[in-house]
């Protein structure tokens, strides 16, 4: 089992949200999971689907909008209401500085962290029902995805697995 | 502050086993730590992973991420994972004598 000798041995994480700040928690979760020699596997539903479309993942933003917790310029700074939030090219604004803070930190553009953790042993895969919503075809994915599952196959992989969802 | 024998020389560690002062390690004491680790043997390409750490971590004063060992050091995320399987930065760090690395990445 997953937690025998109070270890952890395998994580199974859910990404459902297309934001910044959806995708990078799970971006995160697995890949410091393959650093502790855990297993992971990602399984991208919804918008979240958008961190492995290789047009797309290059162009993910952070929610200025309905974002309470949302502050300028840092993260000390003033509320942001949902008014200006949404003052065309804040979210690029605010994706842009958050950015450069991510670099300093080392933590990757998305599609690079993608690469790291599918190179770092870790399983990239989409959910079937978004894949056939969204009407998207192999050619849309990036490489390292490695297939499209239904949400039974997900459970079965994910079999001995903390399931998170992000 | 524990310390362990580790290739017949007594050495400060920490808790988990890391060594707490750089002066100390010599090659012959990564090796003992790398056999502890079950990693044998040593080749050269593990070498040039622990020289890496060592030579960032003198300049830089801090533990490289994955990502600069991938960009800095030229060392592949994939062979990084094949050489040292399960944690290999953690591993690594230990057998290279440094700190437990600190970043999330």
């Amino acid at each position: 089992m997953s937690e025998a000798n109070g270890k952890i041995k395998k994580v199974s994480l859910v990404c459902s949200k297309g934001s910044l700040e959806g995708i990078y928690p799970a971006l995160i979760m697995a890949n410091g999971a393959r650093m502790e020699g855990i297993e992971a596997s990602i399984f991208f539903t919804f918008f979240g689907l958008y961190a492995v479309l290789k047009k797309f993942n290059t162009k993910i933003k952070i929610a200025t909008v309905g974002n309470p917790a949302m502050r300028v310029p840092d993260a000390k700074g003033m509320p942001l209401p949902t008014i200006l939030g949404a003052i065309p090219g804040m979210s690029t604004f605010a994706t842009r500085m958050m950015q450069k803070e991510m670099e300093q930190l080392d933590i990757p553009p998305i599609p690079e962290f993608i690469e790291m953790i599918r190179d770092a042993g870790g399983h990239l895969y989409a959910c079937k029902a978004t894949v056939d919503m969204f009407h998207l075809k192999p050619e849309d994915f990036c490489d390292e995805l490695e297939k499209v599952l239904t949400v039974g196959e997900f459970y079965e992989l994910s079999a001995g697995a903390q399931i998170i969802f992000t | 502050m524990p310390s362990a024998t580790i290739a017949g020389v007594t050495v400060d560690v920490n808790e988990e086993g890391f060594m707490t002062d750089r002066g100390q390690w010599t090659r012959a004491i990564g090796e003992a730590i790398a056999a502890e680790l079950g990693m044998t043997p040593m080749t050269d390409s593990h070498w040039k992973v622990i020289d890496f750490l060592q030579k960032d971590y003198a300049e830089q004063g801090v533990m490289p991420s994955i990502r600069r060992v991938k960009n800095a050091g030229g060392i592949p995320t994939k062979e990084l994972y094949a050489l040292y399987p399960d944690g290999p930065l953690k591993k690594a760090s230990r057998i290279a004598g440094l700190p437990k690395p600190s970043s999330c990445i």
